[in-house]
């Protein structure tokens, strides 16, 4: 395995919910100490590092990533010891029967459970029960046990474990641990020509919150959001429809989202520097979701940005897929594009 | 009233995001008219005008983006599918034309249903721009479009897409131009992506740290056959904002705006509207907050390519705002 499917394993494995993220900061330190010049945690927990540049560029570039996954969170207890729940982020109701949960701190292991076939009615067997009809069962024989081990707020994640599988790897959060991933590999790499603040923010999937309070801190020229983002490229019923983005195709440039719209130029930088050196991009299809640019590009008097994303099936569910392939052109793109970022390509006037 | 302007501003292309050509129009014909001219890092246009004695700054805001449509796929016979820019409803695109930045004009339609009775959902919908093929279509995904809509003067009504908001900014420039010895030292900002997320606004009132922040804007009608009633006509004066779906007006600020339509003896009316918002809902909450408020140009069909509004609302806004600014 290559340096970035160990980490991206390390990342994906770890545990952090939207608002709970200390696993993933944890998991997070050791990959990035002695490869940045300074590390540091802000009151909402965003993780800063800061790598200064060899001072050839005046630029400063924040690059984001978010640490949080969606999940659930434990919301009450049942008489029998089991536990209510409720999304942390978007999930969507059908892949939440059956699932297998890591509870809390320690890991406990859980299962939403689902009744035998046996019993079912036929009529309920299409049917995806809301939250408010499903209990995370942890073993435990009755309320106080319950309460006991999993109190209330306790954040609770997918029980997947990274897999790789060939060129492709299965695991879950890689919305945006992918991300976390393409910018643990830029803070290790050689220093760039500006001074870098590469950020790992919080609370992207409940609004992009983290991002919107480090691009104030770091007042930045220029944001670049890496992410995780949607591929629907397996064929379906409708075939000439488009797949968002697909998997091998390399990183997805977001030219519009429902957050924010990329400025034409800096696109046009990325689209040029793709060309020119012959690395696979897509388009993502224009949109679609919203991203941390949406936090950062408002902040203050305004921050150009662009989100570049690795193509994952199944995101928001308990297991994605993606092509490492993927993953590193979107370290290399972005590595390129951003050595090669001019104040001319960020001024609106000129 | 400068026709000749007000046609040109209509019909540039400019959809949220995509406003350089718009703001390169705007930018040239106010040569010479303020001591300050630049642009953020959104893309607004920001120009100032000195005042002689009062240093309080007042930023006037009208936007220079229009809602439009993105491109997201390209099918295999050429057909094209697109996404919203912007507040885009279904129902007024159908049978309508869409423009291409690169030139191409295409005809919107819908898929067939069975069930035409239920408006259609935007992804029902596509563009027809006369290719055969993905391969010959000369419009490819992420490609912006603006809605086709001439301007058209019709007794003492004006009609065109986008008069929301180039009537707005169409404003603007008049005071610009009209303008003595402003009281204040006047920003007048000709914002981007007011139609999608408001940041042009936010982002260039951040920046400015206004004491006083006053939007200019269209708002609906309650003059139409069967409306939601709403005390708005057109032909019936400015419209002095009093509260929308995104802000309630600073008090100080509505009694500025009504103080000077009085002094300038036009009529005015007073605007409650239901759904929608402008600039200054973004540019109240800036930093520590400020002041702000909206003078409103009464216009029917909002978002559609026929929006119509009234030449004497327009002139009398005008006045409006050079009472308030002196």
């Amino acid at each position: 395995m290559s340096t970035l499917t160990d980490h991206l394993e390390t990342l994906s494995n770890a545990r952090g919910i939207s608002g709970a993220e200390t696993g993933v900061r944890r998991a997070l330190r050791p990959l990035l100490e002695g490869h940045v010049d300074k590390l540091w945690v802000d009151g909402v927990g965003n993780l800063f590092a800061h790598k200064a540049g060899t001072g050839a560029s005046p630029l400063r570039v924040l690059i984001t990533a978010h640490m949080d996954e969606v999940g659930l969170m434990v919301v009450g207890h049942t008489g029998e010891g089991a536990l209510r729940v409720d999304t942390v982020g978007s999930i969507a109701a059908r892949v939440l029967p059956g699932l297998s949960v890591l509870v809390g701190e320690d890991a406990l292991p859980g299962v939403i459970g689902v009744q035998a076939i046996h019993r079912a009615n036929r009529g309920d067997l299409d049917k995806a029960p809301g939250t408010d009809k499903l209990a995370v069962d942890i073993g435990a024989t009755g309320k106080d046990e319950a309460e006991r081990l999993a109190p209330l707020g306790t954040p609770v994640v997918f029980a997947t474990r990274f897999r790789q599988l060939g060129a492709s790897c299965m695991g879950k959060a890689f919305d945006d641990r992918a991300g976390c991933t393409a910018l643990v590999a830029l803070l290790r790499g050689e220093r760039f020509p500006f001074d870098l603040f590469g950020v790992f923010t919080v609370q992207e999937e409940v609004g992009l919150r983290g991002a919107q309070v480090a691009a104030y801190t770091v007042v930045p020229d220029v944001g670049i959001a890496l992410e995780g983002t949607l591929a629907d490229d397996l064929p379906k019923e409708e075939p000439d429809v488009s797949p968002t983005t697909e998997l091998g195709k390399g990183p997805a440039i977001t030219v519009m989202d429902r957050s924010y719209i990329t400025p034409p130029r800096l696109l046009s930088h990325f689209v040029q520097v793709a060309e020119a050196e012959g690395l696979a991009y897509q388009f993502k299809q224009p949109g679609i979701g919203g991203t941390d640019s949406g936090g950062i590009h408002r902040a203050r008097a305004g921050v150009p940005a662009i989100t570049v994303a690795v193509p994952c099936r199944y995101i928001h569910s308990p297991v994605s897929m993606l092509r490492e392939s993927d993953l590193a052109g979107l370290v290399s793109l972005v590595d390129v594009a951003a050595r090669r970022l001019a104040p001319s390509i960020l001024d609106r006037s000129a | 009233m400068d026709f000749e302007l007000l046609d040109k501003l209509t019909q540039t292309f400019g959809p949220s995001g995509y406003e350089d050509g718009i703001r390169a129009l705007i930018e040239e014909t106010i040569v010479g008219l303020a001591d300050e001219v630049r642009v953020d890092p959104l893309g607004s246009l920001v120009a100032l005008r000195r005042g002689a004695t009062g240093h309080e700054k007042l930023l006037l805001a009208a936007h220079m983006d229009e809602i439009g449509l993105m491109v997201t796929h390209v099918e295999e016979k050429g057909f094209l599918r697109f996404t919203s820019i912007g507040g885009v409803r279904a129902m007024n695109c159908v049978g309508g034309r869409a423009s291409f930045a690169n030139g191409a004009t295409g005809s919107i339609y819908v898929e067939y249903r069975e069930d035409a009775s239920r408006v259609p959902d935007l992804n029902h919908l596509y563009i027809d721009v006369g290719a055969t093929s993905r391969d010959d279509c000369p419009v490819r995904v992420g490609d912006t479009g603006t809605f086709v809509g001439p301007l058209v003067r019709q007794g003492t009504r004006l009609i065109s897409k986008a008069m929301d908001d180039r009537i707005g900014c169409y404003l603007l420039i008049e005071v610009l131009r009209r303008l003595e010895q402003p009281a204040y030292d006047v920003y007048a900002v000709f914002t981007t992506q007011e139609e999608i997320t408001l940041s042009g606004a936010r982002t260039s009132a951040f920046r400015i740290d206004p004491d006083i922040a006053i939007s200019l804007d269209v708002t609906a009608t309650g003059d139409l056959p069967k409306s939601l009633p709403m005390a708005v006509g057109l032909g019936q004066g400015p419209a002095v904002k009093v509260k929308d779906a995104g802000m309630i007006a600073h008090p100080r600020v509505r009694d500025m705006l009504i103080d000077a339509a009085e002094r300038a003896g036009v009529p005015y009316q007073l605007e409650i509207l239901r759904g929608g918002s402008t600039d200054a809902a973004a540019m109240q909450l800036v930093r520590a907050g400020v002041p702000s408020g909206c003078l409103s140009i009464p216009c029917r069909y909002v978002h559609s390519t026929a929006e119509m509004v009234d030449i004497s609302d327009v002139e009398q806004s005008i006045e409006v705002l050079l009472q308030l600014l002196q």
